[in-house]
């Protein structure tokens, strides 16, 4: 809420997020930021591998179709080709009972597990939270998911970590259920980059950004022209407001 | 209305057959067009209007949100943020121009009421005319405190359950009334769907009175930066000269709402409420949305048992409560004859000083109640309140105001400058 | 100055109807036009509803002469598994006796399977005929009970106030017992 009372205070200075509490985050630049700022497409394909093979095997995405899938620049032969990788339940038939299917681009991501409790007793009790808007519901937003993903270290002499938890630098309170989930070379990036630690961090990030925000460009691209209009509309007023007003001093 | 009732000089005879059978144009032709506006109002008189174009733009977008809406408390959130934001075309357009436009919205009346308490324009004749006023805010803040609950992610759902809980402040009937508001034993469901009930139902009621403010308004005309009465010889017509001026004021603004809707969507939103709803987990800084924390902080400044009979608790309601209520009496806590604290130079300090009172307020309010942040809010609320119960009064019969200008023309005539707007 | 001009000057030539005002009116005007697009686009169908799911059915188990009724977005699809005699009487009939002529052969991708959106192309009723018992109307296909209108085995419109055949949506064959509409 400060940021909103800062926001109306200063109305076009743009905002700058402060961490709340705890170690400052990895600050760093976004290709999405910024007045004009647009996706990285060749990272958002990569950061959906690596969603895909590492962080969907614990992580739900409900809001994710394959078919917006388009908006990370994939071709409805790509997409229709990861579908077809899944199978998801369909049903239920005339006999009254659900049956599988390979899913299509009209289909949702399938969830790793059925339900909430679940998705718990998988993971010693803690539940793994949806990603379709993580980078939206975190504070810190990309700066953050991404110091999480690198934050993964060494406790200190003086901290206890119980069985089950892991320290990471950047977490509030440091002890988080999730296991460090990357490793260098766990994904085979289908363009080539090497596949190390920060990348991954990097290019995920930059998926759940999109996941979070699909629309983001778009939007900017239509405040562009709003925002062009709406300044050649004031000038004419302002012009038009001085001549009529003029006869009357 | 000020002037004689004229028919609108329509050469058309479809027009002219109309009008005089249901006289609307002529009267839109009277207050909207010929309506005798003072010459001398300054860019602090264009956030009325602003606000009359906001509210249209907020019922307008919300409209067409309801189309793809779904009030029920397992599907709201995902038929937002699943629906609405990623399927619908321009879905995220309309959910951001109906978001950000509330706190736009309040931005614009909050200005709009601290350019009444400048200029004096509570005072006789327009009492009626800024009771009306406050009756929209009250409004107002219901609508918009409904409104946030909808989309039912854990901010919207622990708003509506610290919100509601208020009211069972209220001795002896507090929790027969909250469990009216709740419809179960806890916000749920069915809260949800009589706020979306509500949420529909009070902006054509905010439509109807600011109609009966706009009535109010035109019984006696705009006061001006002066505050003395006019003669019809200071007045112009309000269209063009007024609706151009508005014109001018509406594109300014828009790049201020552009900004936000385009470039800071999310600015005023807490990133808890884009988690789901979860009666489980209370966030750990819960928060209203900024137009409400200097309220939020006169809420939490009463931390005291008041006279052994007032529970801090709902001392605190009470409190937030006059804060809103006291507004309705300013008329007569003003005892002077002097609108314009341009020629009251002792109110125009004060006048400051509860801008910087309540920005104070708003500031303890988004932080939470402990130590300096407490005892702020403590100060600013005792303030606030003398402000208006002691020193407007007071101030009012002993302060000795500038001499009045006797019209428009005087300054000019005189040997001093021309007065410039007022800031 | 203030003294020369009081009250409205409408005519006066005090306010002229120039360019400027011209300029700044219409682009107000046509801005406003142009952003209410985004409020009527939104009425359209949003991008979960045109990526519906299409239907798929297991054709082993109609016999022919058989009739069944599948959903697919949300509307009614006639499958009727058709007799020889069927197909002939749907072949035999001169294109010239048609309100809006169409051969069989364009309307099915293999002869004994008919598939059409069974909605009446006059006011969208569901004609009756694709179930065991129910008319089928004067030409044996199917027969609208709002406003009569029948249709042949080849769900053409022969009488009554239908202007259209009754739709053939997209469909494919997956495998011989297989249809997948849409």
């Amino acid at each position: 809420m400060r940021k909103a009372l800062l926001a109306t205070a200063l109305l076009l200075v743009p905002l700058a997020a402060s961490a709340a509490e705890g170690e400052a985050l990895v600050d760093r630049s976004w290709p999405h930021e910024g007045f004009f700022g647009s996706y990285d497409k060749a990272a958002l394909q990569r950061g959906f591998q690596v969603f895909e093979q590492v962080c969907a095997s614990c992580h739900s995405a409900k809001y994710l179709a394959f078919r917006h899938l388009a908006g990370i620049g994939l071709d409805e032969a790509q997409i229709a080709a990861i579908a077809a990788r899944y199978t998801v339940v369909d049903g239920p038939d005339d006999k009254g009972e659900m049956f599988e299917r390979p899913a299509r681009p009209s289909d949702y991501f399938p969830r790793p597990f059925p339900n909430e409790q679940a998705a718990r007793a998988a993971n010693n009790g803690a539940l793994p939270p949806d990603l379709s808007l993580i980078v939206k519901a975190r504070e810190g937003h990309e700066d953050y998911i991404y110091s999480l993903l690198v934050g993964f270290e060494e406790p200190p002499a003086d901290v206890e970590v119980p069985s089950g938890q892991y320290y990471n630098r950047y977490f509030p309170g440091h002890l988080i259920s999730m296991p460090p989930p990357l490793s260098e070379g766990m994904v085979e990036y289908a363009d080539g980059t090497p596949a190390t630690v920060p990348q991954m961090a990097e290019d995920v990030t930059q998926f759940l950004a999109w996941l979070s925000e699909p629309h983001l460009e778009t939007r900017k691209a239509v405040g562009l022209k709003f925002m062009l209009f709406v300044l050649a509309l004031t000038g004419i007023f302002y012009a038009y407001k001085r001549r009529l007003w003029a006869k009357l001093h | 209305m000020s002037g004689e009732f004229v028919k609108a000089p329509f050469k058309n005879v479809v027009l002219r057959w109309i009008d005089d059978r249901l006289p609307v144009l002529s009267w839109a032709y009277n207050e909207l067009v010929i309506y005798p506006a003072p010459r001398n109002l300054n860019y602090w008189w264009n956030f009325g209007s602003l606000a009359g174009i906001m509210l249209v733009v907020q019922i307008v977008t919300g409209i067409v949100l309801v189309m793809h809406y779904t009030p029920h408390a397992s599907m709201a959130f995902d038929s937002v943020e699943g629906h609405i934001m990623r399927d619908v075309n321009w879905g995220w357009l309309l959910r951001y121009l109906h978001a950000n436009g509330a706190s736009m919205f309040f931005a614009l009346v909050y200005i709009h009421i601290f350019r009444g308490l400048y200029y004096g324009s509570y005072k006789a004749p327009r009492e009626l005319l800024w009771m009306l006023g406050v009756v929209i805010l009250v409004l107002m803040m219901a609508t918009a405190f409904m409104g946030y609950v909808l989309p039912w992610g854990n901010m919207s759902y622990w708003a509506a359950t610290v919100i509601t809980n208020l009211f069972s402040a209220i001795p002896i009937f507090g929790d027969t009334i909250v469990t009216w508001l709740w419809g179960g034993f806890t916000v749920d469901n069915p809260t949800l769907q009589r706020f979306f009930s509500l949420h529909y139902l009070l902006p054509f009621v905010i439509f109807a009175v600011v109609f009966l403010h706009l009535l109010a308004l035109h019984q006696f005309g705009s006061n001006n930066p002066l505050g003395i009465d006019l003669t019809a010889k200071d007045k112009i017509p309000f269209h063009p000269y007024y609706t151009v001026k508005d014109m001018f004021g509406l594109s300014v603004f828009l790049l201020v709402y552009g900004f936000f809707v385009f470039y800071a969507p999310n600015a005023f939103i807490e990133p808890v409420n884009f988690e789901p709803a979860n009666p489980f987990r209370t966030p750990a800084h819960i928060v209203p949305e900024w137009y409400f924390l200097p309220f939020y902080a006169i809420l939490r400044a009463i931390t005291f048992d008041f006279l052994w009979i007032v529970p801090a608790k709902l001392g605190g309601v009470i409190a937030m409560f006059a804060s809103i209520f006291v507004l309705f009496f300013l008329p007569w806590l003003d005892t002077s004859r002097v609108r314009s604290a341009r020629f009251r130079p002792v109110y125009k300090w004060l006048f400051w000083v509860l801008v910087v009172d309540v920005l104070v307020l708003g500031y303890c309010g988004a932080n939470p109640p402990e130590g300096w942040y407490l005892v702020a809010a403590q100060i600013a609320t005792l303030y606030y309140f003398v402000h208006f119960l002691v020193l407007m009064p007071l101030v009012g019969k002993l302060e000795r105001p500038l001499p009045l200008p006797t019209s428009l023309r005087e300054p000019v005539l005189g040997a001093a400058p021309r007065p410039q707007p007022a800031e | 100055m203030a003294q020369t001009q009081d009250g409205p000057e409408k005519g006066a030539g005090a306010v002229r109807r120039d360019f400027l005002e011209l300029v700044a009116w219409s682009t107000l005007g046509v801005g406003t036009l142009v952003s209410l697009w985004p409020f009527v686009d939104s009425l359209n169908p949003s991008a979960d509803v045109l990526a519906l799911a299409s239907t798929e059915l297991d054709l082993a188990p109609i016999e022919e002469g058989q009739r069944v009724t599948v959903k697919w977005r949300g509307k009614p699809v006639f499958v009727d598994h058709r007799t020889p005699q069927e197909i002939e009487a749907a072949r035999a009939t001169p294109l010239s006796e048609l309100r809006d002529p169409e051969p069989d052969e364009a309307r099915v991708q293999r002869p004994e399977w008919l598939v059409v959106i069974g909605i009446c192309t006059h006011l969208g009723c569901v004609p009756l005929g694709n179930r065991p018992g129910e008319p089928r109307g004067e030409w044996g296909g199917w027969f609208c009970p709002c406003h009569g209108s029948h249709y042949d085995t080849s769900g053409r419109i022969r009488k009554g106030p239908a202007p259209r055949n009754l739709h053939v949506p997209p469909y494919t064959f997956v495998d011989n017992t297989l249809l997948r509409i849409g």
